[in-house]
């Protein structure tokens, strides 16, 4: 696995690519594309991406191959979901960062440190699957000691959750900060405007990265039928919140985008609404049959064209690590076939805390 | 003699000044009302938020999240409805994490009729919260009770659900809150003094004078208790409609029906060994509360006896609960027809007690 960067690289400053381009002259027919992030975290950004990328397309297929019930997932995010978890402070407590992910986060908890076989054990409900012992679907994930609170299916409700780590890490102090994550979708329920108006409270701003991942659709009904706004970060404007709509199919743009709107609220103490236009590769989940959808921009190849024209990495390098990530992450589905499923006995457990067993 | 909403006020007070409250918030809980009862006056962490339940109980959880213990209020439970969903998360979020994370905060809000406040101030709200697992849930009857509830939802490390039944929240109490005055007209005037912040006059500087001996009084949760012995019929209640049975029994006596009424004080989990033992002794028993009787939290009680009592029971046991109406009506000889009296009450035990074996 990677580690994530060092704080150095984090506040690189927007540099040229500095590799010399070593493809063949055949793949150059465009000019040298230029990178204004230096190429270590532009490849280290890209792994991320793939193996991202690689663990949503097994958990389908661990899915479709009746080894899990359900799936749902980010693959079209990726270009802005690495560098969503590069950038975070990642630790317990106030003095970190609070994630309220919705169920399209895999990539920045791999970012973060997750093993993709944790992923893989949610997705068959084992006993030994870390966020939830198997009483959860997949990408619903949980991990107290990284601040990542639970995934929760009932969209739009980690807009109301947010704000109170927010009041707490507000009163607390620091640069740690809450971030949020949705849909576009889910915007149309109330909680949403709920964030907007805590978070704006005139004297207690709070400090949240208000995210919304805009894919274009709730399920299968487009977001245009419903939402007569033109743009989703219109709302905040209303409320004085800074506010700001990127392409995150660019990682680029993700990545300054985000520095630019993290660094407001950790230093400001006020909140950001973060529009990002993404695509949804698989569609919405397996209720729609988690099959890849034509017509939709895939952040993978549109980046790897880049790196290649600018000889970042070569075509055999991206293919190479692809097959590694396949290779590897089919062992791991395939180890965990072999894991145990929950014991019956523990439904009771941990209704309450550290409760064993019925208890009534 | 403080009454239950000073009582839950010194609680409070006690909770910020020695068990790390930090916030108590909710609509109007703040300056300057204190709350619509009261029961938040003088405290130093209350603050007022936006006029939406969602975001309060939402905001309860992620700062419980964050480890800072709270006090969120819903100003009257005819409004926590549309916050069913959060109130599963709050209690689920423990056991969809296997155990990695818990939620320590507490919830209040008034409930039950009493005072005359027609369809949307007067919902009882013990059934509905009784099918969500993961809580712990309280009632008290009085205001010593009160005062211990509240510091053992304070203490504890799991979300709690404080029920103020409200028709009691003006009701003095009998028995004496550790470090609170004498209970006497003249403490009872002191305490107001100290501690009631006045109706008239400049009040932009009032402060609250605490009683300086309270203690950490504790009314450990899942715990119910006796309060009238008995030996021909078993009465379990809480909130309300618990001083009613009590001056039932009491009045009963004598015509020769010795009842026995338990105060449930927790509703989850509850004292069933309390509650079994005493229907064990007298082998008949009937459970009151003013929530609708459609899916009444009593049902549930009632089930558990049959299933694990049959055998000892000589009369059928049974249940006294609110009308199954959509709301409770405004009316006087409405909201009397919706809700238990306690004539009512008086009936069923002489009908209980006569029954034949």
């Amino acid at each position: 696995m990677k580690t994530q960067p060092t704080k150095k690289e984090l506040s690189a400053k927007p540099q040229a690519a500095v590799r010399e381009n070593t493809a063949p002259a055949s793949t150059l027919a465009s000019p040298k594309t230029q990178f204004r992030l230096d190429t270590k975290l532009l490849t280290q950004i890209h792994d991320y991406m793939v193996q991202a990328r690689v663990m949503e397309e097994r958990l389908i297929r661990m899915y479709k191959q009746n080894q899990g019930y359900f799936w749902l997932g980010g693959p079209g995010e990726e270009s802005f979901q690495v560098p969503l978890g590069l950038q975070i402070h990642k630790g317990m407590g106030p003095d970190y960062d609070y994630m309220h992910f919705h169920y399209r986060a895999g990539a920045p908890m791999l970012v973060m440190g997750m093993d993709p076989m944790d992923a893989m054990r949610q997705m068959q409900n084992t006993a030994t699957d870390p966020f939830s012992g198997g009483r959860n679907f997949a990408s619903h994930y949980s991990k107290r000691e990284w601040n990542v609170v639970p995934v929760t299916s009932t969209i739009e409700t980690q807009y109301l959750t947010a704000i109170g780590s927010a009041i707490a890490q507000k009163r607390h102090g620091g640069k740690g900060i809450t971030i949020v994550t949705g849909g576009d979708a889910g915007t149309a329920e109330g909680d949403f405007a709920s964030c907007l108006v805590w978070s704006s409270r005139p004297g207690n701003e709070l400090p949240i990265l208000i995210i919304v991942t805009n894919n274009k659709f709730g399920i299968s009904t487009p977001a245009a039928t419903q939402h007569g706004e033109k743009l989703i970060s219109d709302r905040g404007k209303a409320f004085g919140i800074k506010s700001k709509t990127i392409n995150g199919l660019d990682v680029e743009e993700s990545w300054f985008e985000l520095k630019e709107a993290m660094d407001y609220v950790r230093n400001e103490r006020k909140p950001f609404l973060l529009e990002v236009n993404v695509s949804r590769l698989y569609g919405h989940s397996s209720a729609t049959g988690a099959n890849l959808v034509a017509g939709e921009e895939d952040p993978i190849t549109t980046f790897e064209s880049k790196l290649e024209k600018a000889g970042i990495l070569t075509r055999q390098e991206m293919d190479s690590l692809r097959e590694k990530y396949t290779t590897e992450m089919l062992d791991m589905s395939k180890r965990v076939k072999e894991e145990p499923m929950p014991d019956p006995e523990t439904i009771y457990d941990n209704t309450f805390k550290g409760q064993k067993g019925r208890y009534w | 003699m403080a009454n239950m909403a000073q009582a839950i006020r010194m609680a409070l007070h006690y909770g910020e000044k020695h068990l790390g409250v930090k916030d108590i918030f909710g609509e109007d809980v703040g300056p300057p009302l204190g709350g619509v009862f009261t029961a938040t006056q003088g405290l130093t962490t209350t603050w007022n938020s936006p006029l939406d339940e969602r975001g309060i109980i939402g905001a309860a959880m992620g700062l419980a999240f964050a480890g800072s213990r709270c006090v969120a209020e819903i100003q009257f439970c005819d409004y926590v409805f549309n916050t069913i969903d959060l109130l599963k998360l709050a209690g689920n979020q423990c056991w969809a994490s296997n155990g990695d994370w818990n939620m320590p905060m507490t919830v209040m809000t008034p409930v039950g009729s009493g005072i005359r406040g027609s369809i949307y101030h007067s919902h009882s709200f013990d059934a509905m919260m009784t099918h969500i697992p993961g809580w712990k849930i309280v009632m008290p009857s009085n205001p010593l009770d009160a005062y211990g509830l509240m510091i053992a939802c304070l203490k504890d490390e799991n979300p709690t659900m404080y029920l103020k039944p409200k028709a009691l929240l003006r009701v003095d109490g009998f028995d004496a809150i550790p470090g609170e005055p004498d209970l006497t007209p003249e403490g009872k005037k002191k305490l107001r003094e100290m501690i009631d912040k006045p109706v008239v006059g400049d009040t932009s500087n009032w402060k609250p004078q605490w009683p300086v001996g309270l203690t950490d009084y504790t009314v450990e949760i899942g715990k119910g208790k006796t309060v009238r012995s008995g030996e021909h019929v078993t009465v379990v209640s809480y909130g309300r409609m618990l001083p009613i049975c009590a001056q039932v029994a009491d009045q009963l006596l004598a015509d020769g029906i010795s009842v026995e009424v338990i105060d449930m004080r927790t509703l989850w989990p509850y004292d069933w060994n309390l509650i079994s033992e005493s229907i064990r002794k007298t082998k008949r028993v009937i459970f009151v509360n003013e929530d609708t009787e459609v899916t009444n939290f009593g049902e549930h009680l009632l089930r558990r006896t049959v299933e694990e009592l049959f055998f000892e029971l000589e009369a059928r046991p049974r249940l006294i609960a609110g009308a199954f109406t959509p709301g409770v009506g405004l009316a006087d000889p409405l909201e009397m027809a919706c809700v238990p009296q306690h004539r009512e009450v008086e009936k069923m035990i002489r009908e209980v007690a006569a029954e034949r074996a």
